[in-house]
């Protein structure tokens, strides 16, 4: 059993433009399907309004989705009361994009990664201490930070606070937004690395929802790439990316800047009549399917 | 051998921190193939990262071209709305007759870039100064708004100076390369050259750090 799946997932948004036109439905998620197994690293990308995000979002109930299933471990938990999602979210966490704007800059560091388990009133407050000192040293901080403010850090150094208080509860799976993305690259690379080393010494599962494709390629098993609030191609990562089948991933592919001045360039753009919006996942070849 | 078009020399900022922000940084940004042009007006224009917070959100786009021409005095009113469309035009937005009117909430990020470049093409300066001009895009709008920069350059003889953190639109883009790191350049030198064989520690460790980098 795989340890999450998410079968047919919608969300709409009802938009309203102006007081006497029609409301106009936008599908941010439309009909999104994926299972993701114990111990893997699934890449979920795509673009600005690709619906990626939401599906994350969707997964915790942090946006109620329209319609679908979110089965955790076989459960639906879409249809879970609010108390029964708020103790199953201690095994489904998220870390967020970014740092500077997800922690409250009143709260000292050590009180934002105890702050889970306090809510959830896990242990004495001694626990708790003892507790938020081991989850500092797990993701790389000093202890003797524990009483500094977030805007005493540095972005990667408050990217590690948020992991640590994603970690305070010991989740299953981390649903890691664009949590690199707005990192330079070499502090993107430590942070990488942190969560790749949390993954084997916590046995961790990620949903890793990215832009960038190369890291993506770089890090996850699997890859969905989602447009349009469709998933239109999904794989093995190697596979994918050694065959990318449907147009968009291809134009997606040849946009990115090719580290070689000499490597032969040839963008792609992509041309919206030579797909079906509503064209469902084809097999490709074993462990890869596009929406062709 | 002509004067460079840009030379910088022994340049220092300091915010009052400790360190400086820029420490002693010195390079010459040369003219575009054709040799020096004749330097008019403002001669340098810049490109910002956030076009949503660099556009006047509250002036039409057209208006916002015509008035880096009026504020020159490089054009009369008339004038000025005929250059904004033919700009518009040259930024690859379409319908440009039309767009010319439009609010910057109303077009996408990818065209509100083209608007900052049209602006920043308004009085015909012979170097651009582009600051992240795509961080801010998706990679598929980036590639466009990457390729407009080459054709423009080409087209108006444009020298760039671009300022970015990523070593692939360098790759893409750029002639020569200068690294900097805690307000100094550290290496500096032609992209291919640099790329291949860099010799400084800290441009070494940027190009690993780079997903999928050998």
């Amino acid at each position: 059993m795989p340890l999450l799946e998410v079968r047919n997932l919608v969300k709409h948004f009802v938009r309203k433009q102006g007081l006497f036109s029609h409301p106009s439905v936008v599908k941010a998620v439309d009909d999104v399907s994926f299972t993701i197994d114990e111990g893997e690293m699934f890449g979920l990308v795509g673009e600005s309004g690709s619906g990626k995000s939401t599906t994350g979002r969707c997964i915790l109930r942090l946006i109620e989705p329209s319609s679908g299933e979110v089965l955790f471990r076989g459960e639906n938990v879409l249809q879970y009361s609010s108390a029964r999602m708020r103790t199953a979210r201690r095994d489904m966490q998220i870390v967020f994009q970014d740092p500077y704007s997800s922690l409250n800059p009143r709260m000292r560091v050590g009180d934002i990664v105890e702050e889970p388990l306090l809510i959830h009133r896990l242990g004495t407050k001694n626990e708790r201490r003892a507790r938020v000192a081991e989850l500092f040293d797990l993701v790389g901080l000093d202890r003797a930070f524990i009483e500094r403010y977030p805007h005493e850090f540095s972005g990667g150094q408050r990217q590690r606070i948020g992991i640590a208080r994603a970690l305070a509860l010991n989740p299953a799976l981390v649903i890691a937004d664009e949590a690199v993305s707005a990192l330079d690259v070499s502090i993107q690379a430590q942070v990488v690395k942190l969560l790749l080393d949390l993954k084997a010494r916590l046995k961790l599962t990620y949903l890793f929802i990215a832009h960038d494709l190369r890291l993506v390629e770089h890090i996850c098993t699997r890859v969905a790439v989602m447009y349009m609030g469709k998933i239109v191609e999904l794989g093995e990562t190697s596979a994918l990316f050694a065959n990318p089948t449907h147009p968009y991933t291809k134009a997606l592919l040849s946009a990115i800047p090719v580290l070689d001045p000499d490597a032969p360039r040839q963008r792609i753009e992509l041309d919206p009549a030579s797909f079906r919006r509503d064209a469902p996942l084809k097999p490709v070849a074993s462990e890869h399917w596009a929406a062709v | 051998m002509p004067a460079p078009l840009l030379d910088v020399q022994h340049l220092a900022v300091t915010f009052g921190g400790p360190a400086p922000a820029v420490d002693d940084v010195s390079f010459q940004v040369g003219a575009s193939e054709s040799g020096m042009r004749e330097v008019r007006g403002a001669g340098i224009s810049l490109i910002f990262q956030e076009p949503m917070t660099a556009l006047n959100p509250v002036m039409r786009v057209g208006d916002q071209i015509a008035e880096a021409l009026l504020v020159h005095g490089k054009a009369t009113r008339a004038e000025a709305r005929e250059r904004a469309i033919e700009l518009l035009d040259a930024v690859k937005i379409p319908d440009a007759g039309r767009r010319v009117r439009d609010y910057p909430h109303q077009l996408s990020g990818g065209m509100r870039q083209r608007v900052m470049i049209a602006i920043a093409l308004a009085c015909r300066p012979p170097l651009v100064i582009a600051d992240e001009p795509t961080t801010a895009l998706d990679v598929t709008i980036q590639a466009q708004v990457l390729e407009l920069l080459r054709e423009l350059r080409a087209r108006y003889n444009l020298a760039i100076l671009l300022i970015t953190h990523d070593f692939g639109v360098i790759a893409e883009m750029a002639d020569r390369v200068a690294v900097m790191f805690k307000g100094r350049i550290v290496e500096e030198g032609p992209v291919r050259d640099i790329l291949r064989h860099p010799t400084h520690d800290y441009t070494r460790n940027l190009l690993a750090a780079v997903p999928g980098a050998r």
